[in-house]
C-alpha cells in the first residue's frame, strides 16, 4: 500500500515532459473539429437567444439579432419572476448537494483509502458497481422511498439522494490513497492526534484539489440533474431550472411552446456554470501540479 | 464509510417496509374532515394562468385555500400522478385531466368518485358527449369538464386567394386543393401527416364516425382497425404517397418555421388554435381564416375533438367535498368560465356561460369577428368517442407505426399501421387483465 501510493502520483508527472518539438497538422485539425463541435450549439444558444419570437424561426440560423434584453426581460417577467426562483434553487440544490456531497465523499474516502477493517474490499466493490448504476435508475425507488418518509415535494427530496455519490467516493478514495502519506498519519499519531483532527487539518487539506475536482463534478452533475427533480416535485416553485424550463416548452398541445424564453433560460443558465469553471480550475490546476511535486 | 453501510441498510428496511405497507396504501379514509379548520388543496394543471383564475377563489373562500402547481403539459403530469398514486402519497388533491386519460387514471384507482358532491344541475351545463367523458358511461362522476377542443380546418387566406383556391368542404376537395397547391408551388403544402400528433389523428376517426373502444357490463373491446378510421388511414396514406401533403411532424422547430414562410398553406387543428398560431407565427397575424372540417358525408356535417381536459380530485385527497365545490366553481360558474376563457385562454365547455365567455374574436382572428358563434356551431356537430383504459398503448402504437409509415411514404404502410395498432391495443388490454370481448 505504501509503495503503491508514490507511484500512482508520479505517472502523470512524467508524460508530460517537454517534447514540444513537431506538432501535427492532423492533431491540430481533429482537435479544432472538436472545438467546432462543442462550442457551435453554444454558439447557437447565444445567437437565438438575441431573436425575437418571429425571427427564432424565420431568419438565418447564425444571424444575430438585437432582443437579447427584451428576452431576457420577457423571462423575468414570466409568472413573477419564477425563473430566477428556479436558479436561487438550483444554485441550492448543486451548492449544497455539491458540499455535502464532497463531505460525504472526503471522509468516505480517506476512510477506505488509509483504514484497515473487515469488509474493506467488499464494500470498495460494492461502491464500484455503484458508479456503474446510471443515477436515473435510481430515480424512481428513491422517489417511492421518500414518499414512504413523505419528503417528496420538498427540498429534502433532491438533497438527500444527492449527497451520496459513489464515483465522488471512489475518487476521493484514489486520491487520498495517492496524496496522504502514512507516515504522516502515523507521525500525527504518535503526537497524539485524534482520527478527526488528523483527518480535517492533514488529510483534507491535502486532498483539497481531488476535493475540488469532486465538488465541480458533483455541481454540474446536480446542476444539470433532470430526472431525479421532474419526479420528486409537483411545486413549481421548487423546481430547478432544467424541469422549469422543460416546462415552458411542455405546454400541452393547445398552447404554443414559450421557445424564445426556453433558449434564453438556457442561455442564463450555463453562465453560472461557466464562470464557476473559470474560478475553480486556477485551483484544479495548481493543486495537480502540487500534488505531482510532493510526492 | 461505515455510514455507507448504514443508510444501505435503512434503503434496504424502507425498501421492506415500502413492500409490506403496499397493499395497506391506498385504503386511506378519504373521509370528512374535523369541522371548521381551514382546508389546503394543491391543484396540478398546465392551462396558463390558472393561478389567476383560481386567486379570484382564493379571495372569496379563505376556509378553502387552493395553490396552483404548474405541470409539464398532458403526458407528462399523468405519469407523476401514476406513480404518486403508487406510491401512496405526494398526489395533489385536484389534477386536471385530459378525456382520453381518465380510464386510465380510473383504472388505476387515482380518481375519486364525486357522486353526491356535485350540485345536482351540474351535468346540465355540458353537451352530453362532454359530460360522457367524465362518467365514462357509469353512474360515476370522475370530474368536471373544463374545456374542449373542437376541430377545424384553419388556412391562410392570402395564399388561396394568389393560387385561386376554393376553401374545400369535402375530403375529396381536401385532397383536389392539396394536389392543385403542391403542383404550383412544389415547396407548398396544403398540410401535413403528423406522426407525432395520436390526439389529431384521433379527432380525425372521430369525425369520421369511429370510437376506438368501447365498453359493454364489464368487458372492453377494442376497434382500432373499424371502417372509418381504415378510410381516413387510407385517405391520407394516399395524399403522403403521392408527396402532395407533408409527412413531417407537426410541433417541431421546422413545423414552426414553414407556418411562417407560408409553405404550410392550412392547419387541421382544434379550437385553441389561435394561441398557437400567435406564439408560432405572430407575423402571419390577420392572414389565416377559420372554416369547417372538410366532410366526408356532407349533408351530415360532422367534427372530432383534439384535446380538452376535465378538472378531477384525485383519491388521495383528505378533502373531496371541499376540492369538489372548487372544481364545480372553476368549471360552472360565470366569473369563473370568463376567467377561463380570457385570462388562462381556454375554451370552456360550460354552454350557460361559454357565449359570454366568448363575445370577442380571438385577437391572432380579429379578421374573423362570428369565429366563436361559428365555432359553437361546429362543435354541436361532435361524434361521440369511447376511450380505453390504454390510450397511452394506443398512442404510442400510432407514433411508432405511423412514423414508419409516414417516413416511407407508403399508402400500404398507413393500412397495416392501423391493423398494428389494433393488434398492439388489444394484445395490452388482455394482457393487463380486463375483461375483453
Amino acid at each position: 500500500m505504501t509503495t503503491l501510493a508514490p507511484e500512482r502520483t508520479i505517472q502523470p508527472v512524467s508524460t508530460p515532459v517537454r517534447r514540444p518539438t513537431s506538432r501535427s497538422p492532423v492533431a491540430t485539425a481533429i482537435l479544432l473539429v472538436g472545438a467546432a463541435y462543442c462550442l457551435l450549439p453554444v454558439l447557437w444558444v447565444l445567437i437565438a437567444s438575441s431573436k425575437s419570437g418571429a425571427e427564432l424561426f424565420s431568419t438565418f440560423t447564425f444571424s444575430p439579432s438585437t432582443h437579447l434584453f427584451d428576452n431576457i426581460a420577457d423571462l423575468s417577467a414570466y409568472r413573477g419572476g419564477l425563473f430566477w426562483r428556479w436558479m436561487a434553487n438550483t444554485t441550492l440544490y448543486a451548492g449544497v448537494g455539491g458540499l455535502l456531497s464532497t463531505i460525504v465523499s472526503a471522509a468516505a474516502g480517506y476512510g477506505l483509502a488509509k483504514y484497515t477493517f473487515i469488509g474493506k474490499q467488499a464494500t470498495f466493490n460494492v461502491l464500484l458497481a455503484g458508479v456503474l448504476v446510471p443515477s436515473v435508475v435510481l430515480a424512481v425507488p428513491q422517489y417511492l422511498l421518500l414518499a414512504k418518509l413523505g419528503l417528496t415535494n420538498t427540498y429534502w427530496a433532491v438533497l438527500l439522494p444527492s449527497i451520496i455519490s459513489p464515483y465522488g467516493i471512489y475518487l476521493a478514495r484514489i486520491y487520498a490513497a495517492a496524496a496522504v502519506p502514512d507516515d504522516l498519519v502515523e507521525a500525527a499519531r504518535t503526537d497524539g492526534a485524534g482520527d478527526f483532527l488528523i483527518f480535517r487539518s492533514i488529510a483534507v487539506p491535502l486532498m483539497a484539489p481531488g476535493l475540488v475536482t469532486v465538488f465541480l463534478f458533483q455541481f454540474v452533475a446536480i446542476w444539470n440533474n433532470f430526472l431525479l427533480p421532474y419526479i420528486m416535485l409537483g411545486n413549481d416553485q421548487l423546481f430547478p431550472l432544467t424541469v422549469g424550463l422543460s416546462g415552458l416548452l411542455n405546454q400541452g398541445a393547445s398552447q404554443p411552446s414559450l421557445y424564445t424564453s426556453v433558449v434564453t433560460g438556457s442561455l442564463l443558465s450555463i453562465v453560472p456554470l461557466v464562470a464557476l469553471f473559470l474560478t475553480l480550475q486556477r485551483y484544479w490546476k495548481v493543486d495537480l501540479a502540487a500534488g505531482a511535486v510532493k510526492s | 464509510m461505515r455510514r455507507h453501510i448504514g443508510l444501505g441498510l435503512t434503503a434496504f428496511a424502507a425498501a421492506a417496509a415500502l413492500l409490506l405497507a403496499g397493499c395497506s396504501g391506498s385504503d386511506e379514509p378519504a373521509a370528512e374532515q374535523g369541522p371548521k379548520e381551514n382546508v389546503k388543496l394543491t391543484f396540478w394543471t398546465w392551462a396558463p394562468n390558472m393561478d389567476k383564475v383560481v386567486a379570484t377563489w382564493n379571495a372569496a373562500h379563505p376556509e378553502i385555500q387552493v395553490t396552483v402547481n404548474k405541470q409539464d403539459g398532458g403526458d407528462p403530469a399523468v405519469t407523476k400522478l401514476l406513480t404518486a398514486i403508487k406510491a401512496g402519497s405526494g398526489a395533489p388533491d385536484v389534477m386536471q385531466a385530459e378525456y382520453q386519460k381518465i380510464p386510465t387514471l380510473v383504472s388505476a384507482d387515482a380518481l375519486a368518485d364525486l357522486t353526491g358532491k356535485l350540485d345536482q344541475g351540474t351535468a346540465g351545463h355540458f353537451p352530453e358527449t362532454v359530460w360522457k367523458s367524465v362518467t365514462l358511461g357509469t353512474d360515476a362522476v370522475y370530474g368536471v369538464p373544463q374545456d374542449s377542443g373542437p376541430m377545424q380546418f384553419y388556412y391562410r387566406t392570402d395564399i388561396f386567394k394568389q393560387y385561386g383556391l376554393q376553401v374545400p368542404t369535402t375530403w375529396d376537395e381536401y385532397a383536389q386543393v392539396a394536389r392543385k397547391l403542391h403542383a404550383a408551388d412544389p415547396k407548398k403544402y396544403l398540410g401535413t401527416f403528423s406522426a407525432n400528433d395520436p390526439g389529431w389523428f384521433a379527432g380525425l376517426a372521430q369525425q369520421a364516425g369511429a370510437s376506438w373502444w368501447s365498453i359493454d357490463g364489464e368487458s372492453w373491446s377494442v376497434s382500432v382497425d373499424d371502417e372509418p378510421t381504415v378510410k381516413v388511414a387510407d385517405f391520407w396514406g394516399g395524399l403522403v404517397q403521392d408527396g402532395v401533403i407533408d409527412n413531417k411532424p407537426m410541433y417541431t422547430p421546422e413545423w414552426n418555421a414553414a407556418l411562417n414562410n407560408g409553405t404550410q398553406v392550412g392547419w387541421l387543428s382544434a379550437i385553441w388554435a389561435p394561441g398557437v398560431l400567435e406564439g408560432n407565427a405572430a407575423a402571419t397575424k390577420g392572414k389565416w381564416a377559420m372554416a369547417p372540417m372538410p366532410q366526408w358525408t356532407p349533408d351530415q356535417p360532422a367534427t372530432g375533438n383534439w384535446g380538452g381536459s376535465a378538472t378531477s380530485v384525485t383519491s388521495q385527497s383528505k378533502h373531496p367535498a371541499e376540492a369538489a365545490k372548487f372544481i364545480e366553481w372553476l368549471n360552472t360558474s360565470p366569473e369563473a368560465v370568463t376567467a377561463l376563457a380570457k385570462v388562462s385562454g381556454v375554451y370552456p365547455s360550460d354552454q350557460p356561460g361559454q357565449a359570454a365567455a366568448l363575445s370577442a374574436p380571438p385577437a391572432f382572428f380579429a379578421n374573423q369577428p362570428d369565429f366563436y358563434p361559428k365555432a359553437a356551431e361546429i362543435a354541436k356537430t361532435a361524434r361521440s368517442f369511447t376511450f380505453g383504459p390504454n390510450v397511452n398503448v394506443a398512442y404510442s402504437a400510432y407514433t411508432d407505426e405511423f412514423g414508419k409509415a409516414a417516413q416511407a411514404k407508403s399508402k400500404a404502410g398507413f393500412t397495416a399501421a392501423i391493423k398494428a395498432m389494433q393488434t398492439t391495443t388489444l394484445e395490452n388490454l388482455k394482457s393487463s387483465g380486463f375483461s375483453v370481448k
